[in-house]
């Protein structure tokens, strides 16, 4: 952002909600040193190789912190048997780069003869995709290393690609591919002697992980060579450049992956007696069916955030059409639906995918489904139950007259030991209890019917779609939001400095409309998000809760 | 000490056909003494000794210690309605009830204090740390690193992220979620039959292993601008690419021949999930599989989780899991205990009587493979209703290769569970003496197993 539009910015919200003009120059915190996902190893495989080459293989399971694998890809190292993985993959993807199918399309040169060593060709190709894989151009060193090492194999097995191949999977098994790591220099401010500037490569792959969800494209590479991206007007220029691409769209995608926890995908367990609706295909439209509500919504569409909780449009595919009761034309492939208005259901808390991902193999959860839009969508901390919790009072409450979900979690807010934190999460939870736990409306539970009405903090609703107007209400989701997508572009906490800009990214967001990519634009142009202070992401490290627990997968303790 | 039997001896004598050629008949029986080290361990073919295993077997939420402790000590111990299925094992088993985790003041950790109180011997502090290393990584930076897998994780549940095996908060090893994955693993390619007649080795490995030695030289230009913890992690790295090279080192010579190594067939197919039987089926060809990879010597540490933390476990058609009955059944006021919950308890006591049946069935040395193993069964808590990490069941299966007596059982009466993780270091020939932090740290091992 240029500075006159930032004065001008600063000016309305000074009048508005006095803008603190320091806050958007505020300095990042410590650097940080991510591992690589599953999806960020397969872009930069497409990226390197291009579409026709698979990727197949087992990752290193995400490790959630904060509410986002974002910042556990800051804590999480490789393990002995993670790296027998990388190497195996690696080994996979060089065979089909050097396949006599695919190596012409895929190779800058060809070697003068296939059983002979041709070192210029080599080295032209490990400079090239090293380059792409590596996110920076190689050294003399670099590549010197692997044209030799390369030369003696294809001697050895008479096969230039034999030894071209160890070349490639040296790249692909090296630490600065599979980690990101931001590198800095001093910037050399007498008044802040301890604040670093992020080197422009490191800026640009920082960037383009933020943006994209993938490494830097030609363009960008070359403007970080060049030293541009300390340049502003030339940084900014970049970041509307990316905004504008259609790779915008899997970055949108792979963030709201993270934070609406969509790895829990990969584990989904349901009992197909108590749902015999429920199959892989269908959970895997469900998620997508999210992810293309999003994009269509935030990009495609007027783009305010808090539509998401309100719109009654969704991208519909058959195997969902019986969730919803919609009836779906296309037989295979997405068409556009509108939820029916005889149904209480709008919005993304309404989605299938939510209700099947916080919810039990056998039934809803309340419990789950509260705890999750407390910590993911209003950024608040829920503490665990205490772990001697005195379930008699739950035990006899589980008769058989009490069918209903509401009725069986009384205990909940007769019981002040319980009601402190259940009083947070179940009314919001159990304003949902019309979706099952596969997300397929129902109007009664065991033949009883179903009261959705409660208190969402002061505001009473009837039903999940006044629920979700109330979401969109709340200026505490937008300032989650906010925050969420602050930590994860720079894959950790807001250090106690840059709470300034977050309260002011949160006031321009409003200001623009609750628009996503103004809100990445300010993030990505911010001085924080180029600067930093300190080199280690243990300093920023606080307590929390992550994942480990086994809650999120199983329940929790007393997740009903 | 174990004596040598007739039919033992003339077993082994077949697998020396190869190098005594027809000499073997003119050896007298006392020769085979050759195969017994002074502590009268058995040896295999090449001479040395025959491996010692480590395992960690892990279920969720625990036992009712009314219905699972039982009443008396020692070798006649009396057995219990839910230790009534390891009757057929309890000769090669130990039982240890009692054993805690000490709260040290900090709060219990619902379904996390339990096992990493046990694994890594202290309460971890917050929830989102753990001081490891957990005690099966110990092990195995001590017996692990000569072997083609440092140690092998599996899950019954179907999940990767189902283990609690971890060098510290930042690598947790993943388990092996499939058995047919389990199963390429070990005996696809890479697998080099210890017995076959011929070996050659693959040209391939050499190329590996010269690509690992290009990325270790990036070490030292990457870690000038970390900070400890990032430093740390790239460590780790580091260490999983040596694992790597060491592995492909030892897939260019010639293995040692073993007796008890054979190639099983492929597991079939079956799915991966929660419900119940599938995690029996699971298991059961999870632990097959292992007790090859065993026997050929291909790990000497591995860690099974039959069930998870906070047990995922349920019936089909059900719409409880195990965990969520410990917290909402009622508790039979006949039976004073939670019947539908319990179920998972015999189950899972089912599991781990099979377990050790499998090691136990694939003859080694003068034994059988269970015999130079030891594997460590515990649960994150004792009564899972209340999350109670007082009295947490343990139980132990082989002689760790001489180092254990079994069949007995003995009760912590509330001492620290580092006791147990004490016992079982020193049982693997750890050089360790104290164990545990602040008030788990303890010196005393369970002598009442120790040989």
């Amino acid at each position: 952002m240029d500075n006159l539009s930032k004065l001008v910015i600063c000016a309305v919200l000074i009048a508005l909600l006095g803008c603190d003009s320091g806050g958007a120059d505020a300095t990042g915190g410590p650097l940080t040193m991510r591992r690589l996902t599953a999806d960020q190893y397969r872009n930069a495989i497409a990226d390197a190789f291009g579409h026709a080459v698979e990727v197949s293989g087992r990752f290193e399971p995400d490790n959630r912190r904060d509410g986002l694998n974002a910042i556990g890809a800051s804590l999480v190292a490789i393990t002995p048997s993670g790296f027998e993985q990388y190497e195996a993959m690696a080994r996979t993807i060089a065979d089909q780069v050097t396949s006599v199918e695919l190596r012409d399309d895929i190779l800058p040169c060809s070697p003068a003869a296939a059983d002979t060593v041709d070192d210029e060709c080599t080295a032209q190709i490990v400079s090239q995709i090293g380059r792409i894989l590596l996110r920076r151009p190689l050294t003399d060193e670099d590549v010197q290393a692997r044209v030799d090492a390369a030369a003696l194999a294809t001697v050895e097995r008479q096969d230039y690609f034999a030894g071209l191949r160890l070349a490639l999977v040296s790249l692909m098994t090296a630490p600065n591919f599979l980690f990101r790591i931001e590198e800095a220099t001093p910037a050399a401010l007498p008044e802040q002697p301890e604040r670093l500037q992020l080197t422009d490569l490191s800026l640009a792959s920082k960037l383009s992980y933020f943006l994209w969800n993938r490494g830097p494209d030609e363009t960008l590479l070359a403007a970080a060579e060049n030293g541009e991206l300390s340049n502003p007007q030339a940084l900014a220029r970049q970041v509307d450049r990316m905004l504008a691409s259609g790779y915008l769209a899997d970055g949108v995608r792979a963030y709201f992956e993270d934070v609406l926890r969509f790895d829990l995908f990969d584990d989904l367990d349901k009992d197909v007696a108590n749902y015999p609706l429920f199959s892989a295909g269908m959970a895997n439209d469900a998620k997508e069916q999210t992810l293309r509500y999003i994009t269509e919504q935030l990009l495609d569409g007027d783009g305010d955030y808090r539509t998401l909780f309100t719109s009654r449009e969704i991208p519909m595919t058959r195997s969902l059409g019986p969730i919803y009761g919609v009836p779906v034309r296309t037989v295979e492939g997405w068409e556009a639906a509108i939820l029916p208005t005889t149904q209480a259901r709008a919005g993304l808390l309404s989605h299938a995918s939510f209700a099947m991902l916080f919810s039990h193999p056998g039934r809803s959860s309340p419990t789950l489904r509260g705890v999750f839009m407390r910590e993911a969508l209003l950024c608040q901390t829920i503490p665990e139950a205490p772990a001697d919790v005195d379930f008699t009072q739950f035990v006899q409450d589980v008769a058989i007259e009490h069918k209903t979900a509401r009725d069986r979690l009384e205990v909940h807010s007769t019981q002040a030991s319980c009601n402190k934190c259940h009083v947070l999460t179940d009314p919001i939870g159990l304003a949902l209890e019309n979706l099952d736990g596969i997300g397929k409306f129902r109007r009664t539970e065991n033949q009883s019917p179903i009261d959705t009405s409660g208190d969402f903090d002061g505001v009473g609703f009837t039903d999940a779609v006044e629920l979700g107007q109330a979401f969109a209400d709340n200026d505490l989701v937008s300032a989650c939001l906010v925050q969420n997508m602050y930590r994860y572009a720079v894959g950790r906490k807001q250090t106690n400095s840059e709470r300034p800009l977050l309260r002011y990214l949160e006031s321009a967001f409003a200001e623009q409309g609750h628009q996503l990519p103004a809100l990445m634009r300010n993030i990505a142009t911010s001085e924080a998000f180029r600067t930093a202070t300190g080199l280690d992401t243990a300093t920023a490290k606080v307590k929390s809760r992550s994942n480990d627990n086994g809650r999120q997968e199983t329940g929790g303790s007393n997740a009903t | 000490m174990r004596r040598i039997k007739p039919a033992g001896g003339i077993n082994r004598r077949t697998l020396l056909r190869g190098t005594l050629q027809g000499a073997a008949v003119s050896v007298a029986l006392p020769f085979l003494d050759i195969f017994l080290n002074t502590n009268g361990d058995a040896m295999a073919a090449t001479g040395a000794p025959l491996p010692r295993r480590f395992g960690t077997w892990f279920f969720g939420c625990g036992m009712n210690p009314l219905r699972w402790d039982p009443m008396t000590e020692g070798a006649d111990w009396e057995l219990t309605p839910e230790l009534a299925p390891v009757e057929s094992m309890r000769e090669h088993m130990n039982i240890l009830s009692g054993f805690s985790v000490l709260l040290d003041g900090e709060a219990n950790q619902v379904h996390r204090t339990g096992v990493f109180g046990a694994l890594c011997g202290g309460a971890p502090k917050t929830t989102d740390s753990v001081e490891g290393p957990t005690l099966d990584v110990l092990v195995s930076d001590e017996i692990g690193t000569r072997t083609r897998f440092r140690s092998l994780e599996m899950a019954a549940t179907g999940k990767a992220k189902h283990s609690n095996s971890l060098r510290d908060v930042s690598s947790v090893n993943p388990a092996e979620p499939s058995p047919l994955g389990l199963y390429t693993r070990i005996f696809g390619a890479g697998f080099a039959d210890p017995n076959a007649a011929e070996f050659t080795p693959d040209p391939n490995v050499l190329l590996r292993k010269s690509a690992l030695s290009i990325v270790a030289e990036d070490r030292r230009r990457l870690e000038r601008q970390l900070g400890a913890s990032d430093r740390a992690r790239l460590d780790q790295y580091f260490t999983a690419v040596r694992q790597l090279e060491r592995q492909l080192e030892l897939q260019m010579k010639k293995p040692p021949p073993l007796e008890a190594c054979s190639i099983p067939s492929a597991p079939v197919d079956n799915a991966l999930d929660s419900q119940i039987d599938n995690v029996m089926t699971n298991h059961s060809l999870m632990a097959q599989t292992l007790a090859l990879a065993l026997a050929c010597d291909q790990t000497r540490v591995f860690n099974m989780q039959f069930s998870d933390r906070a047990s995922s476990l349920r019936m089909p058609g059900s719409t409880d899991t195990h965990h969520t009955l410990t917290h909402e059944e009622p508790r039979d006021p006949e039976l004073g205990y939670q019947p539908k919950a319990t179920v998972f308890v015999q189950k899972s006591m089912e599991a781990w009587t099979h377990f050790a049946q499998t090691l136990h069935a694939v003859p080694e040395g003068n034994g059988t493979l269970l015999d130079n193993c030891l594997v460590m069964a515990h649960s994150e808590t004792s009564e899972a209703n209340t999350h109670s990490v007082l009295g947490l069941p343990f139980m132990t299966a082989g002689k760790a290769g001489g180092r254990l007596r079994t069949g007995l059982h003995v009760s912590g009466v509330g001492d620290s569970a580092s006791r147990v993780g004490l016992t079982m270091q020193q049982a693997m020939g750890l050089n360790v003496g104290q164990w545990g932090t602040d008030q788990n740290r303890t010196d005393r091992p369970i002598s009442e197993i120790l040989i």
